[in-house]
């Protein structure tokens, strides 16, 4: 088994909020992501048993949605916001000096799997441009120096 | 935590006090006495009439009349009906409803409630985007004080009505924005949006009655019933009445909120509001409301920010995200940008969308490598010909408008783009 104890038991308290089961679909993702980083084909078959369904109407919504991975991602998510506000305001400077900064390209992980990085569309901060996301937590107001030790930071 | 609005009004005046996220510093300043108002001096019909007399319209960027939205929802009680509060927010250049969940839950929430008695509904789910995790915390916390003061679950504030909320997070997918792909995404599919009719309110999510209304049209409520439809009408035009919060971006002095009545010319809000551009810089175009709005040219700005007078100058209000461009930044660029986000996010139901959005991006990135003819521009405004009013759901006309606008007013640099084989904007920012 994947899922642990724990996370199946937030999941059961998802399913009781919706009229029907499939309803805590997107939220068990989410809950299953959180303990395990992506969802395997094995995970993807837990959750179909547990939603009723075939596995791979499970890996049909993993795949529609960009936040959900079909494969491993490195320990952080980086993303820097690359729509025309932020763009406007140097984002896209900021996206390469990251990727010279620890030698990737956008959609790339780090050889030592710290840092997945990526660009995304707009990400709700356009008055702060340019901005970055890792994980759940934005950073806004961004100058290159600012970003790079953010980086340094992550373990 | 969002910045406070540089200029509020009623939704926003209390939104630079942490308190005010809270249920204790809410009810301090009068919060929740609107929904103990309606649920006991008021039935369901007199509040939908109050809101329909208010001519409050959504403010999710389509400007549907809310009143009229509720009085479509059945009122036989033989199954459950369903609220939807739509958090998606994700039309590129909007801002202002993560400042609402963030800052002003019990606002919202207040909204929620209200409209759950006027329309009878037992249940709102609240559809948040999946990068607004902290603002969904936010609104998760102000959701669980309500349920342990009695104003959420089987007994709302003592008057026997019965209302649940639950906050649903989406995974990023922009279409799930469009109401009936949200609908679909809450049932755990993925975020198609489904063939108009049936309409949601009479087959909506789990197949049952449901109302889709935005997080500001929500948070607007409880002003409406405190205050009455004349106090209303006081802001804003005679069309269009009410503030809204203009999300500011782009290259302006300063990028913000501000929270203004519509009407409030769009100059008006550019130059004076967001003191105007940058040092040595001029602005060139305005695109007004989100991504999806086509751009005005600088001459034009001098138009009320209501859609009676927007859709004058071909137009809309959408979001009100207003995104400022000067004179360092080729249109032929903002149109790659443009046009990879809808070729991204198109969900690929519809042949026109599909390959429209797909042909779209290609030839403008043609034209910005130098590569372009005449021709191609011709093609852009047939393709986005074909693209507008044939599709199961607005994106394509969403994704059409834009591309017209940024034609219609700066058709100059796609031809100088095509005559000269490159870029006349060398200080544009690189893609
Ligand atoms: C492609 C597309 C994306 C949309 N995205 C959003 C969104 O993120 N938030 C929102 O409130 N409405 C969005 N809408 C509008 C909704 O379909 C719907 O009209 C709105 O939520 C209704 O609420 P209102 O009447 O209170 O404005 C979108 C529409 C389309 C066509
Ligand atoms: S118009 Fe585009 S986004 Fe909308 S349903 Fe059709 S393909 Fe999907
Ligand atoms: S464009 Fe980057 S946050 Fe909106």
């Amino acid at each position: 088994m994947v899922i642990s104890a724990e996370t199946r038991a937030a999941i059961d308290a998802e399913i009781a909020k919706y009229p029907k089961r499939r309803g805590a679909l997107l939220p068990a993702l989410h809950l299953v992501q959180k303990q395990t980083g992506w969802i395997s084909p094995e995970t993807a078959q837990e959750l179909a048993a547990i939603f009723e369904i075939h596995p791979i109407e499970v890996m049909e919504v993993v795949t529609f949605y960009n936040m959900f991975y079909d494969r491993p991602q490195g320990r952080h998510h980086v993303y820097v916001c690359t729509n025309l506000p932020c763009s406007l305001r140097g984002a896209r400077d900021l996206l390469k000096e990251i990727e010279q900064h620890l030698g990737i390209e956008s959609g790339e992980t780090t050889p030592d799997g710290r840092i997945t990085l990526g660009h995304e569309e707009c990400l709700g901060a356009c008055a702060w441009a340019p901005m970055l996301r890792i994980g759940a937590q934005y950073h806004e107001n961004l100058d290159v120096e600012t970003a790079k030790r953010l980086l340094d930071e992550l373990k | 935590m969002q910045k406070a609005p540089f200029v509020t009004s009623y939704l926003t005046e209390h939104a630079g006090d942490d308190a005010f996220a809270t249920l204790a510093g809410y009810r301090a300043r009068g919060g929740w006495e609107a929904a103990r108002k309606a649920l006991t001096q008021m039935s369901p019909d007199d509040v939908v009439n109050l809101v329909k007399d208010a001519g409050l319209q959504g403010r999710g960027g389509a400007g549907f009349g809310t009143g009229m939205k509720w009085s479509f929802m059945p009122k036989a009680a033989d199954k459950p009906k369903y609220l939807v509060c739509n958090a998606d927010e994700s039309e590129p250049g909007s801002f202002k409803d993560r400042l609402l969940l963030e800052r002003a839950p019990h606002q919202m929430l207040e909204g929620i409630v209200i409209g759950a008695w006027a329309t009878g509904a037992s249940k709102t789910f609240v559809y948040v985007r999946g990068e607004y995790a902290q603002p969904a915390d936010v609104l998760q916390r102000a959701i669980d004080e309500c349920y342990a003061e009695g104003l959420l679950g089987s007994d709302v504030m003592g008057t026997g009505f019965a209302h649940d909320v639950v906050v649903t997070r989406g995974a990023g997918a922009y279409i799930c924005g469009e109401e009936t792909g949200l609908l679909e995404s809450l049932e755990g599919k993925k975020g198609q949006p489904r063939k108009k009719p049936p309409f949601p309110a009479q087959y909506g999510a789990f197949g049952m009655p449901t109302t889709v209304n935005n997080v500001e049209t929500f948070s607007h409520v409880p002003h409406i019933v405190k205050n009455g439809p004349a106090w209303f009408k006081g802001f804003g035009t005679e069309k269009s009445p009410g503030t809204t919060i203009f999300g500011v971006s782009g290259l302006v002095q300063r990028p913000g909120l501000y929270e203004l009545p519509l009407g409030t010319r769009l100059d008006e809000i550019v130059f004076q509001h967001a003191g105007g551009p940058l040092p040595g810089r001029k602005v060139r175009g305005v695109i007004p409301g989100g991504m999806s709005m086509p751009i005005l040219p600088v001459s034009q700005l001098d138009v009320p920010m209501a859609n009676e007078f927007l859709r004058e100058r071909k137009t809309m209000l959408g979001t009100g995200g207003v995104m400022v461009i000067d004179d360092s930044v080729c249109m032929v660029r903002v149109a790659c940008v443009v046009t990879y986000f809808f070729r991204d996010e198109s969900c690929g139901q519809c042949t026109q969308c599909r390959e429209g959005t797909g042909w779209l991006h290609k030839i403008v990135q043609r034209i910005e490598r130098g590569a372009g003819s005449r021709e191609d521009i011709d093609i852009l405004l047939d393709v986005c010909g074909k693209m507008e009013g044939q599709t199961i759901c607005a994106f394509a006309d969403a994704a059409a408008w834009p591309v017209q606008g940024l034609l219609r007013h700066f058709r100059e640099d796609f031809e100088a783009h095509v005559e000269h084989g490159k870029c006349p904007f060398p200080q544009s920012f690189e893609l």
